[in-house]
């Protein structure tokens, strides 16, 4: 259990780490001094280096996130920005290398942390940032042979209409056009001279397979070949349209790829175009079985820069009740139906995804009576929440006959928290855990390792069923937590089945919270829950960059937010959890049956809202 | 349908029935017979492809299960395979990068096929619409039977959504190969796939992107010769 009150410190550790830093590097490390930001910006020729001994020495040894930036007009410079943590807790020690936008290249920092893995990746897809030493350096969302790189602030999109939202087209004229009407051949494309499509050969998947290991294995006496074996993107246990591209030896994994993108919905370009309120209702669509916690990680990225600003009030005792109540109950919500996915996948088809599902729909209940929608809630706002909770509402919860019923909405959250969810957490326990097949299938398989879960930058109950005890909750507090009382669950073999109880302690952990929110919630009956000013259609956001941080279900669901003081973003970045821990799913699954990748993938628990993003 | 209603509609009105016995007997022609107790075993059969693509495939998915219960429309038999299916409920954004399959899934779905766009997304791009890999709409590439719009629809949108096809289903005859291509002399044609290339191309408008790319080119021979 973390501690509960920390200590005063008396020197800031962050301040501390970076006078070290200067002290080692001399000039290779410089203070980034502009204003509103923090961290230190480092000399790309010592970025190794430096990378290693903020690993080694300062024990800043989780890579949390890696994002680029297109400083186009404000520098001109391309910048990679790292945000590194303590596993016991605290704040960011942040990293920036900087390149010049023609030719950029920085070296990879793949070997110091094997997380940076993928978002290099990224950043050299959507930014063409070339990382030097990356094992595997090619477009990871895009197909390769897409011309450009589309999160680059000169690159314009086929429908391309205005650089910032709201569109002139739209208002306040409101004349309404289909962009397919206007730019119907897509005449920002950079066709190739002399591109045709008859004797064309689409790289997209020639890439996937050329770095495959193929061939024929010798061991002892026998020789097999090695055969690869696409899973997806249709495929019924892949969540979704995720794509596994494995190579197999006999049913054993050698390799194993994952291929994404077949959902990547281009949420950071349009992030980029939209003003700051206008992405609250994208960011429910990231993972969409949690649009809530989605909504209040963005809600506190944005709130971290505005409290720079002048008028800023911060969100009353009652939004942030509203707010921890929201999110604790999401996260029973997915944890239950995230098992029963899980079961889906080892071959238990769909019922114990059933009797999950029949929770979800009395608390999506209790979501669409205060926030209008049952999946898409749209709900926080910077300084509070967008509305009360009503006094009643309807549901079909505790009849036989399903018939609906008028209940007093606290009413309904007492039976909900107090009766009805404990039941539904202990049933699960009751017929899954003892299971022979669940057992035998999960208890020692996939392994992840204390070390490699960290140096793969696994968050959540991946990480936690690894043995490291990392929960945002406790490790850099926000909102109601710091008074709240609840342990963080950790379990120590790092397999599928650790993986699975895990689930089962957050959500017991989390009914223990919610079960003192709602005293909190009374109390606090007849509160404002919004602290800014109604009818404010863009608060203004002053010039600087956040990192908000929120523990969502899956595990660290970060937004790097840079502003420049207009109305829209400057840079949007998600740190999606099921994207990073898919980084480990090789790792994890070397050396296991074919079968069983499956059986971790539902154990990693991923959404491809949030994963391709 | 109930079986009065049944009768009703396979009865030939020209032909006279005895009083107290129209709710019994109906007298019809073989076409006409054909057509009714096909399309009957076709609507309450639809075996749909479990295919989901975005957050729509969730709300699918509660349709499916018991509070909703898809299975009342003898609908709940969720196909892997798209040799076994009939529908394709194509639930969510979809991505240029994801057309390419989609489009291979429903040429290897075995006729009769029908597709029903779910949410605001497969309809028309949705709020994604803009995006630099969003396809706006999936009816730019397979022909589509209904339309079920909301971000995402709830499950009783979509059991209307499933409602209006066995409506359509109902209305089709074994006699019109233009309503139902498959009845028609030989296979019918498959949609061609699209490549990717720089960007999305869609074979079919291949020859049309050729011709702009000429006009812009002749059009910069000109400015040039001008400039000269």
């Amino acid at each position: 259990m973390a501690d509960q009150s920390p200590a005063v410190e008396t020197v800031n550790p962050v301040d501390d780490a970076i006078n070290h830093l200067i002290e080692k590097f001399g000039a290779a490390v410089q203070r980034d001094t502009r204003d509103g930001y923090s961290g230190v910006i480092v000399d790309p020729a010592q970025l190794v280096r430096v990378g290693r001994y903020v690993r080694d020495t300062l024990n800043y040894e989780y890579l949390a996130n890696a994002a680029a930036v297109d400083y186009l007009g404000k520098g001109d410079h391309l910048e990679m920005v790292y945000h590194t943590y303590r596993v016991s807790g605290g704040p960011a020690l942040v990293l920036k290398a900087q390149t010049p936008r023609e030719d950029a290249v920085l070296p990879s920092l793949v070997p110091v942390w094997p997380g940076a893995n993928f978002q290099e990746r990224e950043a050299w897809d959507l930014m063409g940032i070339r990382f030097d030493g990356h094992p595997n350096l090619k477009r990871i969302l895009m197909w390769e042979g897409f011309a450009g790189h589309p999160l680059r602030k000169d690159w314009k999109e086929a429908y391309y209409e205005q650089d910032q939202k709201p569109f002139d087209s739209r208002w306040p004229g409101g004349q309404v056009s289909r962009s397919e009407e206007h730019n119907a051949y897509g005449k920002n494309v950079k066709y190739p001279d002399g591109f045709t499509l008859d004797d064309y050969e689409s790289l997209a998947e020639k890439a996937i397979y050329d770095t495959m290991p193929l061939g024929v294995d010798v061991s002892a006496d026998i020789s097999t070949d090695r055969v690869v074996v696409s899973l997806g993107p249709q495929h019924p246990s892949t969540h979704g349209v995720f794509r596994m591209v494995a190579a197999i030896e006999g049913e054993t994994i050698r390799g194993l790829e994952p291929v994404m993108g077949y959902l990547h919905r281009n949420h950071e370009k349009i992030g980029e175009r939209n003003t700051f309120l206008q992405n609250m209702p994208f960011t429910d669509r990231l993972d969409y079985f949690c649009s809530l916690s989605n909504n209040l990680g963005y809600a506190l990225g944005v709130e971290q820069l505005m409290a720079h600003g002048a008028r800023w009030e911060a969100p009353s005792r009652r939004a942030e009740a509203i707010r921890v109540l929201m999110v604790e109950l999401t996260r029973i919500l997915n944890h239950l139906v995230a098992i029963g996915f899980m079961l889906n996948d080892l071959g238990a088809y769909f019922t114990p995804l059933m009797y999950a599902i029949i929770e979800r729909e009395l608390i999506l209940d209790f979501f669409e009576a205060v926030t209008g929608s049952r999946m898409m809630c749209n709900y926080m706002r910077f300084g509070g929440v967008a509305a009360d909770l009503p006094a009643s509402l309807r549901s079909t919860a505790n009849q036989v006959n399903d018939r609906v019923r008028e209940f007093d909405t606290m009413q309904y959250l007492r039976e909900l928290i107090h009766d009805r969810l404990p039941r539904a957490v202990d049933q699960t326990d009751q017929l899954l855990t003892t299971n022979e097949i669940v057992t035998s299938r999960c208890i020692d398989v996939g392994i992840l390792s204390k070390e490699d879960a960290i140096a793969y930058s696994a968050a959540g109950p991946v990480l936690r069923a690894s043995g490291v005890p990392y929960d945002i909750r406790r490790a850099e507090p926000y909102s109601l937590y710091p008074e709240l009382e609840f342990d963080v669950a950790v379990r120590y073999h790092g397999d599928i089945y650790d993986r699975y109880l895990i689930r089962l302690d957050e959500m017991r952990q989390s009914l223990r919270i919610l079960k003192q929110i709602l005293p909190i919630l009374e109390e606090t009956k007849g509160q404002s829950f919004f602290s800014g000013r109604g009818g404010i259609y863009s608060p203004r956001v002053p010039a600087g960059e956040s990192y908000g941080r929120a523990e969502n279900p899956k595990g660290e669901l970060g937004y790097y937010i840079v502003s420049d003081g207009g109305q829209n973003p400057w840079r949007y970045h998600v740190r999606a959890p099921s994207f990073i821990n898919l980084t480990a799913l090789e790792q994890m699954s070397k050396g296991n049956k074919i079968a069983d990748v499956v059986a971790i993938l539902g154990s990693i628990d991923i959404v491809l809202g949030e994963l391709d993003r | 349908m109930t079986e009065s209603n049944f009768l009703r509609e396979l009865h030939d009105p020209d032909v006279p029935v005895p009083e107290g016995m129209q709710s019994s007997v109906a007298v019809t022609n073989l076409r006409k017979l054909a057509d009714t107790v096909y399309n009957w075993g076709r609507r309450n059969s639809i075996w749909p492809m479990a295919f989901g693509l975005a957050c729509c495939a969730i709300e699918m998915i509660a349709t499916a299960s018991s509070r909703f219960d898809q299975a009342r429309f003898g609908m709940e038999v969720l196909r892997a395979s798209p040799r076994q299916a009939d529908l394709m409920l194509v639930s969510g954004t979809v991505t240029k990068k994801m057309v390419v399959p989609i489009v291979r899934l429903y040429n290897q779905m075995s006729e009769p096929k029908y597709v029903l766009a779910m949410g605001a997304c497969a309809i028309g791009g949705g709020p994604f619409k803009e995006g630099y890999n969003v396809v706006s709409g999936v009816d730019k590439y397979i022909p589509v039977d209904v339309y079920v719009p909301g971000c995402p629809p709830t499950p009783q949108a979509l059991l209307w959504g499933l409602i209006k096809l066995q409506e359509k289903i109902d209305k089709q005859s074994l006699g019109n190969a233009n309503s139902t291509p498959w009845y028609g002399r030989g296979p019918s044609d498959e949609v061609p796939v699209p490549v990717l290339g720089p960007d999305i191309v869609d074979p079919r408008q291949a020859h049309l992107l050729r011709r702009e790319a000429e006009a812009v080119q002749a059009q910069m021979v000109q400015a040039e010769g001008e400039e000269n």
